[in-house]
């Protein structure tokens, strides 16, 4: 069964964001990408089910400007067989992104496809919850564990209060959380290996989907500020301070 | 402008963020309706006709929807709400779950996690873990919302009279099942909602450790446990405990932070706590940066100390 992961660049998580001067958008000058976190686990749940011979080809498809070339050649390095970049330089809602990878998904048929619960910029959790619907598929979000069938897959899932565990229909788009498996990092021999690897380009007009957002970003900025306390010297202090100043027991 | 409000609840209780969910609601304006949709859940609705400020409560009851799954609830929540302006539901797992589907089926964008309402179609959201606000105007007929329960006042659980409205509702794909549930002891308050929230992290060293020295201290105050990635990560608590960017969000009255460093992903969760304290060893840990409180010293010989003072 092949195996479609989306992959989205963004700035690493290491690196605090800022507002642009302007407040027109987030500063991304200079300033170090990665692969978005989830998608490195989903990246890793879906070679270790080729290592279990469960998959036969994983495809990496990342949506967005030319560099994503970059984070593409990362998944091919940790094992995807093959890439493909959809570029555009406008900026894409999820809504667009899940139309994109709607038209890929029709073209490649995969049995399943793995996404990151969220991307770690925008924060949105909407991509893979999206794409299912637009094929009508089953969805397991924020999967902590992953057991591959042959129609069906048995995921467990977090849900508010503890745990679930779900069959779902394949094909069927499955969500990562962070718990879900310990990402490998990528070989220099594979990385070496990854270039050799295919890497198709395409836009958004050839998949003949338009990707005009429909939300108008009108400011970036800082949140409210909060005041920085004091330290206190013992236990006693704390209390006191707890009970007279803050009232909160 | 009439706003479709889907509640949550688990059958027999109303949960706590729906009422804050009213709350955006009601900032946004015009008449607001509350979605009850579950099996056997009629107590819930009729509870719900008392709530502020909500004119009509639409009840749902559907066997299929026990244990709904998010095809089967974005499918439900589609079929009725053609004629509304605004949906709205929390952005708990629940929330964060179905909702996208209905803005897909809908072809509109959705906004997830809004903290603030600037205007009927302009909202602010946080990104990059709360590093920054986004504020965002919507051009879609329908606005599709998650709200941060946490960022708005609950609304009053007395005071409104609203209209009842069964509703014919079914739906069900078959496309999931759900062939296990494990919930946590419920013994103690709900993370998401509790009034005090002990916190422990790296620095509590194991499992044992965890339980032993937060526990008591919990309990004392009456308080919800939760923890860091790298404590979840550790396996010294189960996932569903884990507050932060990628966990759950929480605003509580106070917040003990204990054995956690402190980073940006980890305060995106609990910033907006009212107060918060903070025991680590590390006089320069990230975590004093926002504690109104910070104590140094071993939250080994600290954590009992403070718990047999309380
Ligand atoms: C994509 C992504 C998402 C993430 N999402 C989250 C999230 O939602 N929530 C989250 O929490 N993290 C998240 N993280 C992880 C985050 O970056 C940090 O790694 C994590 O928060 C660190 O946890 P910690 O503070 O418990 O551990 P550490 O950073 O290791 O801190 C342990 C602290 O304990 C103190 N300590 C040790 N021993 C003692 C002692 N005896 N007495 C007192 N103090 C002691 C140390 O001084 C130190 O400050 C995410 C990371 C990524 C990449
Ligand atoms: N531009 C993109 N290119 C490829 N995959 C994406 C893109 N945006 C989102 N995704 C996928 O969708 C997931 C959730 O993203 P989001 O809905 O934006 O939080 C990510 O973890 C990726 O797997």
């Amino acid at each position: 069964m092949k195996v479609l992961v989306p992959v989205k660049r963004v700035l690493d998580y290491n690196i605090k964001a800022r507002p642009k001067a302007d407040g027109s958008g987030v500063e991304l000058s200079g300033l170090k990408m990665s692969m978005n976190p989830f998608d490195e686990i989903a990246m890793e749940a879906a070679i270790r089910l080729k290592e279990a011979g469960q998959v036969s080809e994983i495809i990496a498809i990342s949506c967005g400007t030319q560099a994503c070339q970059e984070t593409l050649r990362t998944a091919l390095a940790l094992g995807a067989d093959r890439a493909v970049l959809v570029e555009t330089d406008e900026a894409l809602q999820p809504l667009a992104v899940a139309k994109l990878l709607k038209v890929l998904v029709l073209r490649e048929q995969p049995r399943l496809v793995i996404c990151g619960k969220q991307a770690i910029d925008d924060d949105a959790n909407q991509t893979g919850q999206m794409l299912a619907a637009l094929l009508g598929w089953a969805q397991a979000t924020f999967a902590s564990r992953i057991e591959l069938g042959t129609d069906h897959a048995s995921v467990t899932r977090e849900i508010d209060g503890g745990l679930e565990t779900l069959s779902i229909t394949l094909p069927a788009v499955i969500t990562t959380d962070l718990r879900l498996n310990e990402p490998r990092y990528a070989t220099l021999p594979n990385i070496m290996k990854a270039k050799k690897k295919p890497l198709e380009t395409l836009t958004p007009a050839d998949l003949g989907v338009d990707v005009t957002s429909r939300l108008t970003l009108l400011k970036v900025a800082e949140p409210p500020a909060r005041q920085g306390g004091i330290k206190v010297n013992d236990v006693a202090e704390l209390l006191d301070k707890l009970k007279n100043e803050a009232k909160v027991i | 402008m009439t706003i479709l409000v889907v509640a949550e609840h688990d059958n027999q209780h109303l949960k706590a963020a729906t009422r804050h969910v009213l709350a955006a609601a009601q900032a946004i304006g015009g008449e607001v309706h509350l979605l009850v949709a579950g099996q056997h859940c009629a107590a819930v609705a009729e509870a719900a006709r008392a709530l502020s400020g909500v004119a009509c409560v639409l009840l749902v009851e559907n066997d299929a929807l026990e244990s709904a799954g998010a095809e089967c609830m974005a499918d439900l929540v589609l079929s009725l709400v053609h004629d509304y302006t605004h949906l709205l539901a929390a952005a708990s797992a629940s929330g964060k779950n179905w909702m996208p589907r209905v803005a897909a089926l809908l072809d509109v964008a959705q906004l997830s996690d809004i903290v603030r309402v600037d205007a009927p179609d302009t909202f602010t959201r946080p990104i990059y873990a709360g590093s920054v606000w986004a504020t965002v105007r919507s051009e879609d007929t329908i606005k599709v919302i998650t709200v941060r329960a946490t960022a708005f006042e609950a609304v009053a659980e007395t005071g409104g009279s609203a209209r009842l409205q069964k509703v014919d509702a079914t739906s069900d794909a078959g496309l999931s099942r759900r062939t296990h549930l494990a919930l946590n002891d419920s013994s103690r308050p709900e993370l998401e909602s509790a009034r005090v929230v002990v916190s422990g992290g790296r620095g509590l060293g194991s499992a044992e450790r965890f339980s032993a020295l937060l526990e008591p201290l919990a309990d004392k105050l009456n308080a919800a446990l939760g923890a860091s990635r790298a404590a979840v990560d550790s396996g010294y608590v189960s996932n569903d405990y884990q507050v932060g960017q990628t966990g759950k969000i929480v605003a509580p009255d106070l917040y003990i932070a204990v054995g956690i460093s402190g980073a940006i992903q980890h305060l995106a969760g609990m910033k907006a706590s009212r107060v918060i304290v903070a025991i680590n060893k590390d006089p320069d840990a990230p975590i004093f940066a926002v504690a109104d409180y910070g104590l140094v010293g071993d939250l080994n010989q600290v954590v009992p100390e403070l718990t047999s003072a309380l």
